[in-house]
Order: C-alpha cells, then sequence, then structure tokens
C-alpha cells in the first residue's frame, strides 16, 4: 500500500447535542480515490468539512502527513492548502474573472508569480475545454462549467488531497456528465481523491474503495464491485436498494426469494 | 426674470454653494467612516461595542435632523461644549449619515454568501486575505447604490443648516428673499445651485452601479 496521506482516528462531530459523527476511522492513501455514500444527513458533508478544518471538533484526531488539523489553528492554515475542495453550489467569486478565480490563491497565497499560475490555469482550462472562458466571469457560464472552473481553481494550488461534495447535485441532468468526466479523468492522473456523490454508477467506476456512512459512522467498506453487488450489511442493502430500480423490477417480476417482503 | 440681479448675487451663491459642499462631503466622509466601523462591529459582532451600535443606530435614524442640529448647536454650550456652526453642521451629518451608511455596508455584508468565505478559506486564505479579496470586493459593490442614494440624501439634508445660522444656499436664498423681495430669483439661483452639486454625484453613481453589476449572481 503506498504512504497514508489523510488519517482520521475516532474522529467525534457534534452540533450542540446533535452527535454527527460518532467515533470515524478512515486511512486515506496517496492516489486512492474513496468514494463516500450514504443516505441524507448521514454526515457526508460534515466529514468533508472537518477534514478540510472548516468545522472544529469534539474528539478523535485528524492528520494530513502526520500533522494535526485543528480549526482556527496556525498549523491549519498551511494544511489547509495542501486540501482542494469543491462544493456542491457554485461557489466561484463572481466579482473575478475565471482565470483571477484560478489564480488568486496561488498568488496571494503561494506566492507564486501571476504569470506562472496563469500559464498553468491557462494549461488546466485548456484541457478541461474552457480556455476560452478565461475572462469570462462566473455569471457568464453554465453550472457545469462553474464546477469545472472549481475544480481547477483547486488544482491550480496542487493539493495533496481532493474533496468533493456532491458537486454535480446542484446541476441540471445534461451538465453531470461533463463534470464527472473530469473528476474520472483526475482519478486516472492518479490524484487522491475523497468524493461524496449520489451518482451510484460514477462511483462505481471511479472508486477505489466505496464507504458507507451511515448516523454518523461507517457501516461498511469494500471494493466498488463488493459494495455494489453483494452488499454486507442490512443497512447498506436498504440505501442501495433506492437506487436499482431494475433490482426491484427483477423481484417484482416474480422469483419469489425471501428478499421480496422486504420491499414492499 | 431680473438677470442683473442675478448676476449680482452669483457670488453669494457660489460661496455658499462651496459652503454646502465642503460641510456636506466632510460630513459623508466621517458618516462613511461611523458607517464602516458600525457594520464591522456588527459584522464581528462585538460584545458589548454591538449593543452601542445599535443603540446609536436606532437614535441616529429615528431623530430629524434638524433636531440633531438644535441639541449640537444650542444644547451642548449648555453643557459647557461651545461647537462653531461649521462643526455642528459636519458632526450632525455623520451622526445622520453614519447610520445609513452602517446600514447599507451592513446588508452588503450580509449579501456574501457563506460559502464564498468558506471556498475562499479553503483555498488557503487567511481571514485578512479573505476580506480584502472576497468579501469586501463583493459586499462593496452590492453596497454602492445604498451609498449614493444616502450621499445625495445627506446632501439634500445640508438645507436645514440654515436654522443654525450656516450661511449655506438655503440661508442665502431666504436672506435674500427677506431683503430684495426677489423671490422668483432667489429661488431660481437656489434650485440650480443644488442641481449642479446633486446632479454630478447623481450621474457618476449611476455609472458606477452599472459598473459594477458583475457582483450580481446569475446562473
Ligand atoms: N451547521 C449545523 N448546525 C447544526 N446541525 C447541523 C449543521 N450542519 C449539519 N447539521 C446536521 O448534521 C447532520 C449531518 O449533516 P450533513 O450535512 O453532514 O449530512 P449529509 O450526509 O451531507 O447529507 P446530504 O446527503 O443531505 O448532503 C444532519 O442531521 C444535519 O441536520
Ligand atoms: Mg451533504
Amino acid at each position: 500500500m503506498a504512504e497514508p496521506i489523510l488519517e482520521i482516528e475516532q474522529l467525534i462531530k457534534e452540533y450542540g447535542q446533535n452527535r454527527v459523527l460518532d467515533g470515524v476511522n478512515l486511512t486515506v492513501h496517496k492516489g486512492e480515490v474513496i468514494v463516500i455514500v450514504g443516505p441524507s444527513g448521514c454526515g457526508k458533508s460534515t466529514l468533508l468539512r472537518c477534514i478540510n478544518a472548516l468545522e472544529d471538533i469534539q474528539g478523535g484526531i485528524i492528520r494530513l502527513h502526520g500533522e494535526e488539523i485543528q480549526k482556527g489553528s496556525a498549523s491549519s492554515q498551511k494544511l489547509r492548502q495542501k486540501i482542494g475542495m469543491v462544493f456542491q453550489s457554485y461557489d466561484l467569486f463572481p466579482h473575478l474573472t475565471v482565470l483571477d478565480n484560478i489564480t488568486l490563491a496561488p498568488v496571494k497565497v503561494q506566492k507564486r508569480k501571476k504569470e506562472d499560475a496563469a500559464k498553468e490555469a491557462m494549461e488546466l482550462l485548456t484541457r478541461i475545454g474552457l480556455a476560452d472562458k478565461a475572462n469570462s466571469y462566473p455569471r457568464q457560464l453554465s453550472g457545469g462549467q462553474k464546477q469545472r472552473v472549481a475544480i481547477v481553481r483547486a488544482l491550480c494550488m496542487h493539493p495533496e488531497i481532493l474533496l468533493f461534495d456532491e458537486v454535480t447535485a446542484a446541476l441540471d441532468p445534461e451538465m453531470v456528465r461533463e463534470v464527472l468526466d473530469v473528476m474520472l479523468d483526475l482519478a486516472r492522473q492518479g490524484k487522491t481523491m475523497l468524493i461524496v456523490t449520489h451518482e451510484m454508477s460514477f462511483a462505481r467506476a471511479v472508486a477505489d474503495r466505496v464507504i458507507f456512512l451511515d448516523q454518523g459512522n461507517i457501516v461498511e467498506e469494500a471494493k466498488p464491485e463488493e459494495f455494489f453487488e453483494h452488499p454486507k450489511t442490512e443497512r447498506a442493502q436498504k440505501f442501495l436498494h433506492v437506487f436499482s430500480f431494475d433490482q426491484v423490477k427483477k423481484q417484482e417480476e416474480g422469483n419469489c426469494s425471501e428478499q421480496s417482503e422486504s420491499h414492499l | 426674470m431680473n438677470w442683473e440681479f442675478i448676476i449680482k448675487y452669483l457670488p453669494l451663491y457660489q460661496r455658499a454653494a462651496i459652503l454646502t459642499v465642503k460641510i456636506g462631503v466632510i460630513g459623508i466622509v466621517f458618516a462613511v467612516l461611523v458607517g464602516l466601523v458600525c457594520a464591522a462591529v456588527q459584522y464581528y459582532k462585538i460584545p458589548v461595542a454591538r449593543q452601542i451600535t445599535a443603540v446609536y443606530i436606532e437614535l441616529s435614524r429615528n431623530t430629524p435632523l434638524l433636531v440633531q442640529l438644535f441639541f449640537l448647536y444650542y444644547g451642548f454650550p449648555k453643557i459647557g461644549v461651545r461647537l462653531s456652526a461649521e462643526v455642528c453642521g459636519v458632526v450632525g451629518l455623520a451622526f445622520l449619515g453614519g447610520s445609513y451608511m452602517a446600514e447599507a455596508f451592513r446588508s452588503g455584508l450580509e449579501a456574501v454568501d457563506d460559502v464564498q468565505k468558506e471556498s475562499a478559506f479553503s483555498l488557503g486564505l487567511n481571514s485578512r486575505q479573505i476580506l480584502g479579496y472576497v468579501i469586501l470586493p463583493q459586499a462593496l459593490s452590492t453596497s454602492v447604490p445604498a451609498l449614493v442614494a444616502n450621499i445625495i440624501f445627506l446632501l439634500k439634508e445640508t438645507s436645514v443648516f440654515s436654522a443654525i445660522s450656516l450661511m449655506d444656499l438655503m440661508f442665502t436664498a431666504k436672506d435674500l428673499i427677506g431683503l430684495y423681495y426677489k423671490t422668483t430669483e432667489s429661488l431660481f439661483l437656489l434650485v440650480v445651485f443644488y442641481l449642479l452639486i446633486l446632479l454630478p454625484v447623481s450621474i457618476v453613481g449611476t455609472l458606477l452601479e452599472r459598473r459594477l453589476r458583475y457582483a450580481g449572481f446569475g446562473d
């Protein structure tokens, strides 16, 4: 196994009395693509936000390359640069052009030369077919284009790990594909990624490992084929059931196995 | 219309206009500063200061400028603070305008989406950079229409300065009417000079708004 990049031990996150993450353990290795799935409200976004130090945590430890991440601490400021995150809502800066959106952090945070950052940004934009939009403002882009630019913006900081929180959930169906293709491409390049998604066929195609989160805990963890074909826990089976209409159909057609009663 | 009269008293109006603009501009600058401080106090939810600001804003918005000026000009000397009419004008404008400016800045700041701060934060920007490169540009461009409206409002409010014997435009017009009964000419000059002051502000404001419209989100 490659070296571990991100280590999470016994992570506990509470909002007031509400315990959202209850002792999560997870290790992400270099080059690994992990997809996190789970029912709404199970804490997927919260997990990513904790990793990115957007939330304080009530217990456990999160380490990036052995260094502890903690909200508000001075070292986290440096560590966060190594973590790229793309959100569900379009989060580009509306007052900056596409190019300035991408180069802002490399120039201001990493103190790179503007020309160098712009050159890299243009290369990445070319790669995703948006070079001609470099001087457009975000409001002139479609949702799918915005999310692709947001991915490039995160990439340009050369993060060691990329976090994606349902980046296609707010998109029109015809734009979902173009964003997922960019992510698939990144996975093939060997980027380390932690992806929250409801796109199950994408999860299957992209993941090295699937993690099923339910009620604040990792309930199941498996290779994608294994997870999607033969989920071990009942909760995972129930969860996947929602997505597999063909399975429902098969069962309704009458091969009366034991399962057939459970889904009605 | 007696043009001779108009030409004769043009310099008088000119002087009054300069005084009006001078006090107006200084007062507005202070109002903007007061507004920025109040908005910052509220935005960062600074304890105690926040309550004080809230009281100030209510007090300032719910009392007429004329009353505020009377307080400063006739009331303060009773407690030993004697301010010149000019200073009273500036302080009055700053006191009145501060709360309006604060509201303009506050609504601009509040219009910036949380996810904007979070994504800037995840890109590694520190809080000062987030404020300078992400929050303020968006907040200010949202605030511009309200700021321009406030500036015009405050410049118009200067017309009550005459009540504390500041020789502003209104005072001059009233004076001339009282002395010579040349009502038409005096009022004509008054209107012309106010337009000369306010129209450019209004035009520049509109241009600014148009330039800054990119801040309007749109998918
Ligand atoms: N800022 C907050 N304050 C209080 N409770 C919160 C907050 N954010 C999230 N929660 C709660 O934490 C739980 C987990 O939320 P989270 O957003 O992580 O779920 P999720 O798995 O991402 O769901 P979804 O698939 O709908 O995005 C939910 O019960 C939610 O109500
Ligand atoms: Mg979520």
